[in-house]
């Protein structure tokens, strides 16, 4: 999901950068002295998620837990996600430099929602419940991300708007593992760590 | 920092001289890159595009990264920018150019596909050679030298120290999921699987930084960072940015020549 430099228009460029700024600076105001340890190996832990290649029919794709990130880390998410776009641009050469602010946006605001919305539902939730909420979280993510992704690519012209169709569908099948990933990753942290929630809001743990 | 996934690129104490490029003050290398992409980004000529191109690849041989995987990993792209690129010719309107199954392609959308995939290659290769090419603390302390704020540099700095060692971790869980008998599939069963060990993962990480945390306090960490290194543009350095800079220009008087698109 990496958009990649000279796609898209100056206005789309410089609005994701806008608000990818505001955003990153919302979420470095939540960390505090206590939390910036976990915040940094967690997002460390998400960029390995990242490389793990999932199998799918004959082929494989690699996963982007945006979802996941956002219930783990909450408002600290998007600058956790936009300092890995920024290593994944310059080290791996995945995506590019003037599309930062767009890609971040792209990713670490559905990232930021899933974890607004399905944290409070997960925290209240038990069992089968936990599961449920953490899959629809990891897969209204994809959702999500797919959906700005495309945005960005029609808003930027109108000759996009085909191939941003195409986006969308190809990543249902991708909605569908992360959803099921998510709903197994936070079925066992629940079980495991069940603090792990309320330890990065700053709450004791 | 591509050397904490390829073990046989770890030496950091390389034996070789370093290559011009890493000798440059590394705030100038991540201005340069910067304006570079800005400037390329507005280039549509295809003569400046190439130029564009040219540099990257000129700074890719003075940057002493590995050129053949360094260019993989520039060509490398997301399938769907793949199939965006392969779809514009057909989405664009203009003067046909070819009919594959009933769908005409335009001279104009083929031009608009090969002015993004320039550009994008230009631009990413470009940052590897003058960014990606130094260690990531430098990358740390340079950005926080060129102000962005404290606590990003520091989640930049912690995440780039950990990468390594979570991925470790992760090739010793899956080596352990192996020795019992998994063997991913396309099934339900693998993707829980595959959620478990993620799951754990971030377990293990959130132990870990604990851990860290209670080191770091101890050593008396109060949230600041403290940055070792400090830099001081030679004048070595002010004579590559004025190159650089020089070269950018030109590349816009090029595109001036046919007129901004």
């Amino acid at each position: 999901m990496h958009i990649v430099d000279g796609a898209l228009s100056a206005p789309v460029l410089i609005g994701g950068a806008v608000l990818s700024a505001g955003g990153i600076t919302l979420g470095l105001k939540r960390l505090t002295l206590e939390t910036i340890p976990a915040a940094g190996i967690l997002s460390a832990a998400f960029f390995v998620a990242s490389l793990v290649h999932v199998p799918i029919g004959p082929s494989s794709v690699h996963l982007i837990l945006n979802g996941l990130a956002g219930l783990v880390l909450g408002w600290a998410a998007f600058p956790a996600l936009a300092v890995a776009l920024l290593l994944q641009a310059v080290f791996f050469g995945f995506g590019g430099l003037t599309v930062l602010g767009v890609n971040t946006l792209d990713i670490a605001l559905p990232a930021v929602l899933a974890g607004a919305i399905f944290r409070p539902l997960i925290a209240r939730a038990s069992g089968v419940t936990v599961m449920f909420w953490g899959g629809l979280g990891g897969a209204f993510a994809i959702a999500a991300t797919t959906l700005c992704v495309a945005l960005a690519l029609g808003l930027s012209g109108d000759a996009f708007w085909p191939a941003a169709k195409l986006v969308f569908v190809a990543h249902i099948p991708i909605m569908m593992i992360e959803g099921v990933l998510s709903a197994a990753a936070i079925a066992l942290i629940v079980q495991v760590r069940p603090d792990l929630f309320s330890t990065l809001r700053g709450e004791p743990a | 920092m591509a050397h904490v996934l390829d073990p046989a690129q770890r030496a950091l104490d390389d034996p070789c001289p370093p290559a011009l490029i890493a000798r440059r003050d590394p705030r100038l290398r991540i201005v340069l890159a910067g304006l570079f992409a800005c400037v390329t980004v507005c280039l549509s000529d295809f003569a400046a595009l190439g130029g564009a191109l040219a540099l990257a690849v000129l700074a890719l041989t003075l940057s002493g990264l590995p050129p053949r995987r360094t260019l993989r990993r520039m060509a490398g792209m997301d399938g769907f920018i793949l199939a965006m690129l392969i779809l514009l010719p057909f989405s664009v309107p203009g003067s046909p150019l070819i009919t594959v199954w009933g769908f005409t392609a335009s001279r104009e959308g083929l031009a608009q596909a090969v002015q993004i995939a320039l550009r994008a290659n230009a631009v990413i290769l470009m940052a590897m050679a003058m960014v990606g090419s130094m260690e990531a603390a430098r990358l740390g302390s340079a950005l926080h030298a060129l102000y962005l704020p404290e606590r990003l540099v520091q989640l930049l700095m912690f995440t780039t120290r950990y990468i390594e060692v979570l991925r470790e971790e992760y090739l010793r869980l899956r080596v352990s999921m192996r020795c019992r008998g998994f063997k991913p599939g396309t099934n339900l069963h693998s993707y829980r699987s595959f959620g478990h060990l993620l799951g754990m993962m971030l377990v293990r990480a959130l132990e870990r930084s604990e851990r860290v945390l209670g080191a770091m306090k101890c050593r008396g960490f109060d949230g600041r960072l403290r940055v070792l290194d400090t830099y001081a543009l030679s004048a070595r350095d002010l004579v590559f940015g004025a190159i650089g800079v020089g070269l950018m220009l030109t590349l816009i008087g090029v595109q001036l020549r046919h007129g901004f698109a």
